[in-house]
């Protein structure tokens, strides 16, 4: 929607947008009914012996969010410094997750269960394995959140069972440590470039990332002068978790349940990919006389600003106030009114990444406005550089509009 | 005993207490400290970018 361009940050709040901002406390509780809906749907699964309702949660990610984004708009709210003083030391907001970390669970098992137990077609099957990535894609969105807040071990170790839910043990390691520090760079193996693909991303990121995760921790434990392959190494201990879990679950379900909670929790990484091939796409640091990247600006994170799917990813989409402030708890992150705009809210960025010529005929044609036109400011696949450079290099064209103002 | 802090987060890096889950035991002054060390909590400021809190140097 076109409403999407946002107040300044020091325009008078509206009733409405205070009537909002109440309500919104409650909507975060969306959170535990993403994995309520997957219980729901194993249920309704079983009851009716139709397996139809396995696919549930997937058509509400891909269909019914962006929907929903499309009807209410924007989220015009960013909570005044008073208002943030307040809603930072609120523990309501933590306790959502970590009881949304217990039912993350609870809808993983639940969905293991039935698959295993009911007889369904495969069609029906790709269902539930769709829906429980779809799940599992909110769960490392909480697990992001709570993995961020290094000073406070609850939250941290909610942040390793969280993850371990879908077997992503290096994720929050790799993510602080890694990502946040290369992002928006050619050295960053989860920041997307122009002209690469959804899926050559995904080659270059899912491996990629789980080295740097390893060599990260290995590299910390060895400061601490221990074994990297030590009880303390917090990778290992999240993915102990995870091979209990599901071990106890094949245990008791029988064999199947395997192979169907590895293809979820592959696909739920695949999610993750997603979202990180969207947040970034294209956008390159400077890179300074010293020979190092500039620090990370407010206009190297593509933005959105949609209610539904803002509440459904804990306010990841105003993904520049959380590079500028990493350890920022979602109910504070705020809109930057200049900062590169995505048109759609994850849940239908992802669904067209998935088709890569949509991705670059949508999000091509913003990465040359937001560098100007000129290509040496862009993060290019290097085997598109050529190509690239003939069909968009122009330095001298000027930026369509300020969501996508040039560095 | 020396106290920096981070300026985004505002992390203080006490040498009384160091910082042991990163690997650097209390009473690791700042100076022991390496160039390219990271905030602990946020990752995003390094060392150069801290500020001195109490009679640093």
């Amino acid at each position: 929607m076109s409403n999407a361009i946002i107040q300044a940050e020091h325009s008078p709040v509206t009733a409405e947008e205070r009537k909002w901002a109440i309500a919104k406390r409650y909507w975060y509780l969306i959170t535990l009914i993403v994995p309520a809906i997957l219980v729901l749907s194993a249920v309704m699964a079983m009851e009716s012996n139709s397996g139809q309702w396995l696919w549930l949660l997937t058509v509400v990610f891909f269909i019914v969010i962006p929907v929903v984004d499309f009807i209410f708009g924007a989220d015009s709210f960013n909570p005044s410094e008073d208002e943030q003083e307040a809603l930072k030391d609120d523990s309501y907001y933590k306790k959502i997750l970590y009881v949304a970390t217990a039912f993350q669970w609870i809808g993983l098992a639940s969905m293991t269960c039935v698959v295993t137990q009911g007889d369904f077609s495969w069609f029906n099957i790709l269902g539930a394995i769709l829906s429980v990535g779809a799940m599992h894609a909110v769960g490392l969105t909480m697990s992001h959140e709570l993995g961020h807040k290094m000073n406070d071990k609850a939250q941290v170790i909610a942040a390793q069972i969280c993850s371990a839910c879908s077997g992503y043990a290096h994720f929050n390691i790799e993510h602080n440590k890694g990502h946040h520090k290369d992002v928006a760079t050619p050295e960053d193996p989860a920041s997307s470039r122009m002209g690469e693909s959804l899926y050559k991303f995904a080659l270059r990121e899912l491996p990629g990332a789980a080295r740097r995760g390893w060599g990260l921790e290995a590299s910390r434990l060895k400061r601490q002068k221990r074994s990297a392959f030590s009880i303390h190494n917090e990778l290992l201990q999240s993915m102990a978790i995870t091979v209990v879990a599901y071990g106890v679950m094949t245990y008791l379900l029988g064999w199947m349940a395997l192979p169907f909670l590895l293809v979820t929790a592959v696909y739920g990484w695949f999610q993750l990919t997603m979202a990180n091939y969207i947040e970034h796409y294209g956008l390159l640091r400077k890179t300074l006389e010293s020979g190092r990247f500039e620090r990370c600006q407010p206009h190297h994170s593509w933005n959105n600003n949609f209610k539904a799917s803002n509440l459904l990813t804990l306010h990841l989409q105003r993904h520049s106030d959380h590079h500028a402030h990493p350890t920022r708890p979602y109910q504070l992150l705020r809109d930057y009114q200049d900062a590169p705009e995505l048109p759609h809210g994850y849940p239908a960025m992802m669904g067209m990444a998935l088709i890569p010529a949509a991705w670059r005929s949508i999000m091509d044609h913003r990465v040359v406005e937001w560098a100007s036109g000129d290509m040496n400011k862009v993060n290019i696949d290097p085997s598109q550089r050529e190509e690239i450079f003939r069909q968009f290099h122009n330095p001298d064209i000027t930026p369509r509009n300020n969501k996508a103002k040039a560095a | 005993m020396e106290k920096y802090q981070c300026p985004d987060c505002g992390y203080v890096y006490d040498e009384q207490q160091g910082c042991e889950r990163e690997g650097y035991p209390a009473g690791t002054t700042w100076e022991q400290i390496p160039e390219e060390f990271p905030c602990p909590d946020c990752f995003v400021r390094e060392k150069p970018d801290f500020e001195t809190l109490e009679g640093g140097k």
